[in-house]
């Protein structure tokens, strides 16, 4: 396994020869964004609580296991991405508005999404990995800078920002030109879907929207 | 009488263990699995798992920070007898489900399901779920704690008696394929089955037979047990491993629980009780005595009983089950 330490914000060096599926320990800050946070930027148009450049350009799709003290400070046990395809529709007004370049999540997004977003953002996507290394991840926060729209999003949803050392491991999913790992390991995968169902007679009753096509994604 | 503070001290203590500690059992199974997986980054996955189990161990930290949806599972026995009554012990699980929350931290991941309003402690309307289950001729009860993700790698279907053993393949195929794609499962898992009973009926044991059989654990019928193994097979057999790359670990093992059903159907559910297969038990004596372990035992013959009256140790009717 190739592996890959990155300081934060990502510079255009970091992407040189970054190839698919190395592992990658990161350095520095990122802040959690998700579904809260982009309905109150991108489509309510609030303004945000702090400049997004301000913060460097990692945005981790995450929720993390923690609670706040009775004297304001914060208690961070653990951290896990979440699901990251569910934000696709956010992608084109967010990388415009934040200049992010670097989007850690969980199950990444499709080539689609990094052809047309992120490789002319200059962005990649980084998965965790398992999934669910919480603990791991949470050993490599050096602390909670701050804590905004806390009130507003919820613990889950607020935007949490971090400091991180060697914070991972993460895998690369998307690279500079827009691969994906994950897809790569799907259409490896398919070649043996039909097999797999051979023999099997088809159950009775389809259901509505079933798919026929064993080889198609969720995402 | 079983005191309330002690029922909550073990309510609290076993959510704590369960958000930290993984069970014994599926960690065995999966350190057997990184022995046998042939593809690099599979075994990459499978080995940062087993570091951050052992992390989150050292620094008592949540090994996940989804926390899931955290819940309880009550077994009373006939004999026993709860300080201020069914009520009051609700009341003891809701408080240190909220407890647990601030002081684990767990992720407060309850919402209401249409206002979004999060009370930051996992408490809510039907929040923690608890079930309950009974068990003749004790006086102690078993607390159960269960944080399973609620996202992906569930789903139902109502098969028919003639869709047969080939419509229960098919739908486990498509299932293991619809969520095991960029590991949405969070795979390998404890793949739970329910079949037959009422649709809720389906769904609930399904949800049992991932989260409170342990890896290892096979059905008393073998019958089902043969079925069992062999879906643990078929689901290797993918050609897929965790987060969806190549590989050949996708099921530790696989649970199958049933109940009867409507003559003319065969309802289906499939549960995937992920790579943080979070669960604790307390077992909470009369004398003020806990004891804490992983194995819920929760299908006790009793549970599974097929007859009008139970007669202890007598075989379950219709069913060949082991004694």
């Amino acid at each position: 396994m190739k592996t890959r330490r990155i300081e934060l914000p990502l510079t255009d060096g970091a992407l040189d020869g970054l190839e698919l599926g190395t592992a990658v320990y990161l350095d520095g800050v990122v802040y959690t964004g998700r579904e809260g946070l982009y309905k109150r930027v991108l489509d309510e148009g609030l303004e945000p609580p702090v400049p997004f450049r301000s913060l460097g350009n990692a945005n981790f799709h995450c929720s993390p296991a923690a609670s706040v003290n009775d004297d304001g400070t914060y208690n961070l046990g653990a951290v896990t991405a979440t699901a990251s395809f569910r934000f696709s529709r956010w992608l084109s007004q967010w990388f415009g508005m934040s200049g992010c370049r670097v989007v850690i999540g969980k199950g990444g997004m499709t080539e689609e999404d990094y052809r047309a977003h992120f490789v002319p953002n200059g962005a990649i996507y980084l998965s965790t990995v398992g999934y669910g290394t919480g603990a791991l991840l949470g050993r490599g926060i050096r602390r909670v800078i701050d804590v905004h729209w806390l009130k507003e999003l919820g613990i889950a949803q607020a935007m949490w920002v971090l400091d991180v050392e060697n914070f991972g491991p993460f895998l690369v999913e998307s690279d500079s030109r827009g691969n994906s790992l994950f897809e790569r390991e799907g259409r490896v995968i398919n070649r043996r879907v039909d097999g797999l169902y051979e023999g099997l007679r088809q159950p009775a009753l389809k259901r509505y929207g079933e798919t026929t096509s064993r080889s198609d994604e969720v995402v | 009488m079983i005191r309330q503070d002690v029922i909550g001290e073990a309510a609290l203590e076993i959510m704590r263990r369960a958000a930290i500690v993984i069970p014994e059992d599926y960690r065995s199974g999966i350190r057997k699995m990184v022995g046998e997986e042939e593809n690099e980054l599979s075994r990459f996955v499978l080995e940062a798992m087993c570091e951050n189990w052992d992390v989150a161990e050292e620094d008592r930290r949540a090994m996940c920070a989804d926390t899931g949806l955290p819940r309880y599972y009550v077994k009373a026995g006939n004999e026993a007898r709860i300080e201020g009554g069914m009520v009051a012990l609700e009341q003891t699980l809701r408080r240190a489900t909220a407890q647990a929350t601030r002081d684990i931290p767990l992720r407060p991941n309850r919402v209401h399901p249409l206002s979004r309003i999060d009370h930051d402690n996992n408490v809510g309307i039907l929040a923690p779920e608890i079930e309950y289950s009974f068990e003749p001729d004790t006086d102690w009860i078993d607390i159960t704690t269960v944080h399973k993700g609620g996202l992906f790698g569930t789903d139902y279907r109502m098969l028919f008696p003639g869709d047969g053993i080939d419509g229960i393949k098919r739908f486990f195929l498509d299932v293991m394929l619809e969520f095991g794609r960029r590991g949405l499962a969070c795979q390998p898992a404890i793949v739970g089955i329910g079949l037959g009973g009422s649709k809720d009926t389906a769904m609930a044991i399904g949800k049992q037979a991932a989260c409170l059989r342990v890896v290892g654990d096979r059905s008393p019928d073998p019958e089902i047990a043969a079925l069992e193994k062999e879906l643990i097979e078929i689901g290797n057999d993918i050609g897929m491993g965790p987060m969806g790359f190549v590989g050949k670990s996708m099921v530790v093992d696989c649970h199958i629980e049933v109940a009867y059903t409507h003559t003319g159907g065969m309802p289906m559910s499939v549960h995937s009780f992920c790579l943080s297969s979070r669960r604790a038990v307390a077992r909470v004596g009369a004398d003020g005595g806990i004891a804490y372990r992983t194995d819920p035992r929760w299908f006790t013959p009793y549970h599974r009983r097929s007859g009008v009256d139970w007669e202890a140790g007598a075989p379950a009717l219709g069913a060949a089950v082991a004694l």
